[in-house]
């Protein structure tokens, strides 16, 4: 008797209420789906325009690479900060993903690792999306070694060649094949998954051939797992963004690299200055032109990462913000 | 007369085994210890699964249990981890649940009772029943593109889209086929001659089920239940194809909201370079262990009731 309540028709009116009620809040909510953002914008209005912001509101949509979510967080998380009224929304569905997402119309903004590639020009094209491509950051595309390898303090990018091409696949494998002088040490390789914008780049700037590589090498999506990868073998190498490197300098060493104008190890002035070269890349935004025209938060939004004063936001993130030539140039781009 | 005397050994049939002359010897002491090496067989493997659990339960627990406060689960995703919490993909994940359920557990349960009550055993009965079982083994990301498909893009105009209500829709398929399994072996174990006194007394097949069957079988369709809640709660791939976001800075207040859920922020912040942000994965993989032995918390006790109730 003491379990009473739970007869069954208790049980089954407890349940039909429940499902009523709930489908009743469903529909509440379908009919007053405009009012939080009616709300929000009032909001917006009745706040003085905060520093950086304008007087807007409304939706951002961002998507696509997870390597500049880091920027595309700081950036949404101040810019709302700055301009109550706002809602930025990150996603994080790969470079190549999201601009799936920003051709079918379904983004005001994508974030890549790598330029937008022809076939999804064509896409893009295809729906009517117009888009301005901004570099909104540098990352230093970092190559790591073991502390304990004494050998290797400098590498240029025929070494690096002879590392990675794929035609070293299975026949590559001591330190000495690379260089003479290396000592005879096997050579493990560790680098980022073939879906990866670092591995379309390294391989484009090493091999010639974006998305030609050795397959004989550890790979994994998880940047940490590389870093973890070298600090557990002495001959092991690994290339990835330089945040990954800066966190983790005391269990690796990071290599200079010569270019070609002698060698330069990899560091925010060096980036800024333009001679990390040729591993600075670009991390990019796409910004959708109509989205920018329609609605006056995007364009807010752009003019935020543009911000020279905003280039703290970036730094913090463990990636290289654009020098003032750069910043001047991208802002062209949007005026 | 030998026979006549409780103590005396048999006598030896004719050539089969004579005991008393040692032909088989009890060894007691050394079955014994046969019995004793294969328990401890069985207790190793039991304990090899716990303990491992037990290691990263508890790995996690020191390195997340003191970032765990009231302000982590208050607060927004940030770029600064002392600051980040995990409150949008929460409530995120809270509502993915609530329609999960509400979608996934009458259409569930109902499949199973009809299929195990009503349906006649043929081969248009025999196809879904295999066809069910199988779904159950298809993985998760190809519900995720389903429902792409489905929900986001052919049912946008109702759903909004990449919403709360597609991500729900698309776990509800998820976890369909283990609850119509679930609930049709539970309403297989009540016994069939409780059914036939229902419909001797006069019952129609409805009302036998509904007022007899089914009362019995509800406690095990609440635990095939919260275990494929469970196995949704912890879906991150079909979430991403749906199109869940990472930074959500505001609580989803309706079903059509843009969302984000707790693996998603987990897995962002684990593949961060921060160690910080790595110590804020640990304390949101708590959080997610706390809703989840919650949620199978209230299951037993739900069940419990019904038990005790039935007896």
């Amino acid at each position: 008797m003491a379990f009473k309540f739970w007869n069954k028709r208790n049980v089954a009116f407890a349940a039909l209420t429940a499902v009523t009620l709930t489908i009743a809040a469903c529909g509440g909510t379908t009919t007053t789906e405009a009012d939080p953002e009616a709300e929000v914008g009032a909001e917006g209005e009745d706040t003085e325009m905060a520093e950086g912001g304008a007087d807007v509101s409304g939706d951002v949509l961002l998507d696509g690479s997870s390597t500049v979510f880091p920027i595309a967080e700081a950036m949404a998380e101040e810019f709302m900060a700055a301009t109550p009224g706002t809602n930025v929304t990150v996603g994080t569905s790969g470079s190549g993903g999201g601009f799936e997402k920003f051709c079918a119309g379904e983004t005001d903004i994508s974030n890549a690792s790598r330029p937008i590639e022809e076939d999804e020009i064509a896409n893009c094209e295809a729906n009517g999306i117009e888009f301005v491509e901004l570099a909104v950051a540098t990352d230093a595309l970092t190559v790591v070694v073991n502390p304990e390898n004494d050998w290797a303090q400098c590498m240029t990018i025929e070494e690096l060649q002879t590392m990675w091409a794929p035609e070293s696949q299975g026949t590559v494998t001591n330190w000495n094949q690379v260089n003479p002088e290396y000592p005879d040490q096997e050579l493990l390789l560790y680098g980022p998954g073939t879906d990866s914008g670092t591995f379309d780049y390294f391989t484009e700037t090493v091999n010639g051939d974006g998305g030609a590589s050795r397959g004989d090498y550890t790979a994994s999506e998880d940047d940490n797992q590389l870093v973890q990868g070298v600090e557990g073998d002495p001959g092991a190498l690994a290339y990835f963004g330089f945040a990954y490197y800066i966190e983790n300098q005391d269990q690796l060493t990071s290599l200079e690299i010569d270019g070609g104008e002698g060698c330069v190890a990899p560091s925010q002035e060096a980036v800024l200055a333009g001679e990390y070269t040729p591993f600075s890349r670009p991390l990019f935004m796409y910004v959708k032109v109509s989205a920018m025209e329609e609605k006056p938060q995007v364009a807010a939004f752009v003019d935020f990462v543009l911000d020279p004063a905003n280039r703290t936001f970036v730094d913090e993130t463990g990636y290289v913000s654009l020098n003032d030539d750069q910043y001047a140039a991208e802002q062209a781009k949007v005026q | 007369m030998t026979t006549s005397d409780p103590n005396a050994l048999p006598a030896k049939p004719p050539g089969g085994i004579d005991i008393a002359q040692g032909d088989f010897e009890p060894n007691l002491k050394r079955r014994y210890q046969y019995d004793n090496i294969f328990r401890i067989i069985t207790w190793i493997a039991t304990f090899i699964g716990l303990i491992v659990l037990a290691i990263l339960i508890l790995d996690t627990f020191l390195d997340g249990l003191p970032r765990l406060t009231g302000n982590f689960l208050t607060s927004f995703p940030s770029r600064r981890p002392e600051q980040a919490g995990i409150a949008s993909s929460l409530v995120g994940t809270l509502w993915l649940l609530g329609i999960t359920a509400l979608f996934a557990f009458p259409i569930g349960v109902g499949a199973g009772i009809y299929l195990q009550e009503f349906a006649s055993d043929n081969w248009f009965t025999r196809t879904l029943e295999i066809n069910i079982s199988n779904l159950a083994a298809v993985p998760s990301i190809i519900y995720g593109l389903l429902g792409l498909a489905m929900f986001v893009q052919l049912l946008g105009a109702i759903t909004q889209g990449r919403s709360l209500l597609s991500g729900g829709l698309t776990l509800a398929l998820l976890i369909l086929p283990v609850i119509i399994v679930s609930t049709r072996e539970s309403l297989k174990a009540v016994p069939d001659s409780l059914r036939l006194a229902g419909m001797a007394l006069g019952s129609t097949r409805w009302q036998t089920v509904w007022s007899h069957v089914l009362p019995q079988a509800i406690p095990g369709i609440m635990t095939g239940t919260i275990i494929a809640l469970s196995r949704a709660i912890g879906e991150t791939a079909p979430l991403i194809v749906i199109g869940a976001q990472t930074f959500v800075a505001f609580l989803p207040n309706n079903p059509f909201s843009s969302f984000s859920a707790m693996p998603i922020q987990i897995y962002n912040w684990t593949s961060r370079p921060q160690e910080e942000f790595h110590t804020n994965a640990a304390a949101g993989i708590i959080v997610l262990l706390v809703v989840l032995l919650l949620m199978n918390g209230t299951a037993i006790y739900i069940r419990n009731r019904f038990q005790k109730q039935s007896l």
